[in-house]
């Protein structure tokens, strides 16, 4: 365990293994703020969020003050400054995904959940999120469940997603679930219908 | 229509196995970098020259001319980047790249890194593509172990490092000078230019940045010949496009065509056409910044560089996005704007306002509040955008803006309070479409 800087960032207590990860990953950059966004990927994967503790051990470690770590962490949306749920939803919004479905994956994950994009259930198992462009825009609508995407969804394949995630724990496992591709009859359920 | 692999032969080849070192080598891997060791760095530059690669992110530029800009001479270290932050909307071919041939990617990284004189390469992986990136990773780790990066690759006295560095969730970090503010720990703000990254990029050093796909052609060309290379395509664009489909047809995916081909055959012979009840509305062929294209300027559209600009869009980052005759262009455009204002990263008024003020006025229209004052007014706030910030953001939402309305005036006129007489709107639009991208 180790921690460093000021008093603030003094109640930051890393395991061994990540402060060693993010010795090995600030050598490699010619310039210590460079390893900003892994050292933040390292940290926040340790203790589930960014606080703002966190952040001036962060600007300790790379010679930066702790409010230009707080305006990365505020720039990227992937960073959570808050908590989040054991599982962070994170469906694609943008328009290849909603020509196929997206807003009904949605609203349907709003119903089950009972919560709004933005929040996390009482039980803090889930985080809901509309995000932009996956990159995956060939087999939308998807979501991202904490690293890992899962593909070509329909509300039923969500709901066996959701009943799965109740039952298990976190996987480091990213390998994309792709499903196959959703029938005629089920895209005719999706479909957004607004002119015709 | 029959199209050359120069990009996805080995993985449709080798499904399941074309990612591994092995497979790599076994279809000719690593000899493009072997040969460009022994060739002097001008003489690389000159093939990739000749070769007509132009750039695959989106802007086009000739990917050897960019090469040429990095001083010879410089006292500073120098950098090679591959921009693997595919975020715009419809575009997923890097994605294909990074997980069924890593190595091609690797192996274009470190001949542009001999091209210019570089020692130390990264690759920036947008932070959503954890698998992408792990695959990514583990070639590189491959190669690591094979001696072919680190110290005297290849066994030559050559070094070369190769990090693989992932971004956290900001499209404006696929620019490429937001890339390099957000690879040095910083906000992904776009740099004014010039200077340009060529001369004064990561660190405020010469810097070769890249798209993936444009590196991952490099190699072949090393291997075959800048005019190998050139044979393909037509006069002005050369080579192939990896174009990923996406949106109601049979078939979405990536494929790689020559340039020039036909836009409907394509849609019917490699996407299999649209799905069974869905008509055509429209085409955005290049990513969402691209203006979108009604059916008749699609017939007959030639897919390259001229001969989508002569239907008044562009290639972008060849994400083809097919629009349905089931959705409404003003849901089209409201998904955009939203995309937009969201991404915009802010440092210059007029995407800043301008995004976040399109996404209202389009709302209001399609919540029923709206009416024909919003539309003249997102022609006037996207013709005080385009081509007045530090980068091409706010073009991006300005073009699909005003296409869209272009395009589809009844379904805007359709949701618009007070109804819209279409001839005004008609003169709005021809006052303001200049903003649009159209042969010269």
């Amino acid at each position: 365990m180790s921690s460093i800087g000021s008093d603030v960032a003094a109640a930051v207590t890393l395991s061994a293994e990540a402060t060693r990860r993010i010795d090995e990953i600030v050598a490699r950059y010619p310039t210590p703020r460079a390893a900003m966004l892994p050292v933040l990927w390292i940290v926040q994967g340790e203790l589930g969020w960014i606080a703002p503790e966190v952040m001036e051990w962060v600007g300790n470690r790379l010679n930066c003050s702790a409010a230009s770590v707080e305006a990365v962490v505020g720039f990227y949306t992937m960073f959570d400054a808050a908590p989040v749920g054991k599982y962070k939803l994170q469906v694609c919004r943008t328009l290849s995904c909603e020509l196929m479905g997206a807003r009904k994956v949605i609203d349907h994950l709003r119903e089950r959940l009972e919560i709004e994009p933005g929040d996390t259930t009482e039980d803090q198992m889930f985080t809901l999120q509309e995000v932009e462009c996956l990159g995956s825009c060939g087999t939308g609508p998807l979501l991202q469940c904490n690293f890992r995407y899962h593909e070509n969804l329909t509300p039923e394949r969500v709901d066996a997603l959701l009943d799965e995630l109740r039952g298990s724990e976190p996987t480091d496992d990213v390998t994309p679930i792709i499903h196959e591709r959703p029938s005629r009859d089920a895209y005719r359920e999706m479909f957004p219908a607004t002119s015709r | 229509m029959s199209a050359p692999k120069i990009l996805m032969q080995r993985g449709l080849d080798h499904p399941g196995k074309s990612h591994t070192l092995e497979t790599y080598e076994a279809t000719g891997g690593y000899r493009a970098v072997r040969k460009a060791l022994d060739m002097d760095p001008l003489a690389i530059q000159q093939e990739v020259k000749t070769s007509g690669l132009r750039g695959r992110g989106g802007a086009g530029f000739p990917a050897g001319m960019k090469w040429g800009f990095t001083p010879r001479d410089s006292e500073k270290p120098k950098y090679v980047v591959c921009n693997s932050d595919e975020s715009e909307p419809g575009t997923f071919k890097d994605r294909w790249l990074l997980e069924n041939d890593p190595h091609t990617v690797i192996e274009g990284i470190m001949i542009a890194a001999i091209a210019i004189d570089c020692h130390l390469a990264f690759n920036y992986v947008r932070g959503e593509y954890s698998y992408q990136g792990q695959c990514f990773q583990k070639a590189v780790d491959e190669a690591y172990a094979k001696g072919y990066l680190g110290k005297g690759i290849l066994g030559s006295d050559y070094d070369l490092d190769l990090v693989v560095h992932y971004g956290a969730g900001a499209y404006i970090a696929g620019e490429e000078t937001g890339l390099l503010e957000s690879l040095e720990g910083r906000k992904a703000m776009p740099r004014n230019k010039p200077p340009f990254p060529a001369v004064e990029g990561l660190f405020w050093c010469p810097t070769v940045i890249n798209n993936t796909e444009t590196l991952a052609a490099v190699p072949w060309i090393i291997e075959n010949g800048g005019d190998a290379y050139a044979q393909y395509g037509t006069e002005k664009s050369k080579g192939t496009k990896m174009w990923s489909c996406s949106g109601p047809i049979n078939t979405p995916g990536v494929y790689e065509v020559e340039f020039g081909v036909e836009m409907m055959g394509f849609v019917e012979e490699y996407c299999g056409g649209l799905m069974e009840g869905v008509g055509l509305k429209g085409i955005v062929p290049g990513g969402s910044s691209v203006p979108v294209m009604k059916p008749e300027q699609c017939q007959g559209a030639r897919m390259d560089y001229e001969g989508l600009l002569e239907r008044g869009s562009l290639v972008g980052s060849g994400g083809f996005i097919v629009i349905g005759d089931n959705v409404s262009a003003v849901d089209c455009l409201l998904n955009l704007a939203h995309f937009y204002a969201h991404e915009s990263c802010g440092q210059c008024t007029p995407c800043r306002e301008g995004c976040g003020w399109i996404e209202q006025l389009v709302g209001e229209i399609r919540n029923g509040n709206g009416r024909q004052a919003n539309l003249t007014k997102v022609l006037e706030l996207a013709d005080a955008m385009a081509g007045k910030t530090i980068c091409a953001l706010a073009d991006a939402m300005a073009w699909p803006a005003v296409a869209f309305i272009k395009n589809y005036p009844e379904d805007f006129a359709k949701l618009c309070a007070g109804g819209v007489d279409l001839e005004a709107l008609g003169e709005a639009v021809s006052r303001h479409d200049h903003i649009l991208p159209r042969a010269s």
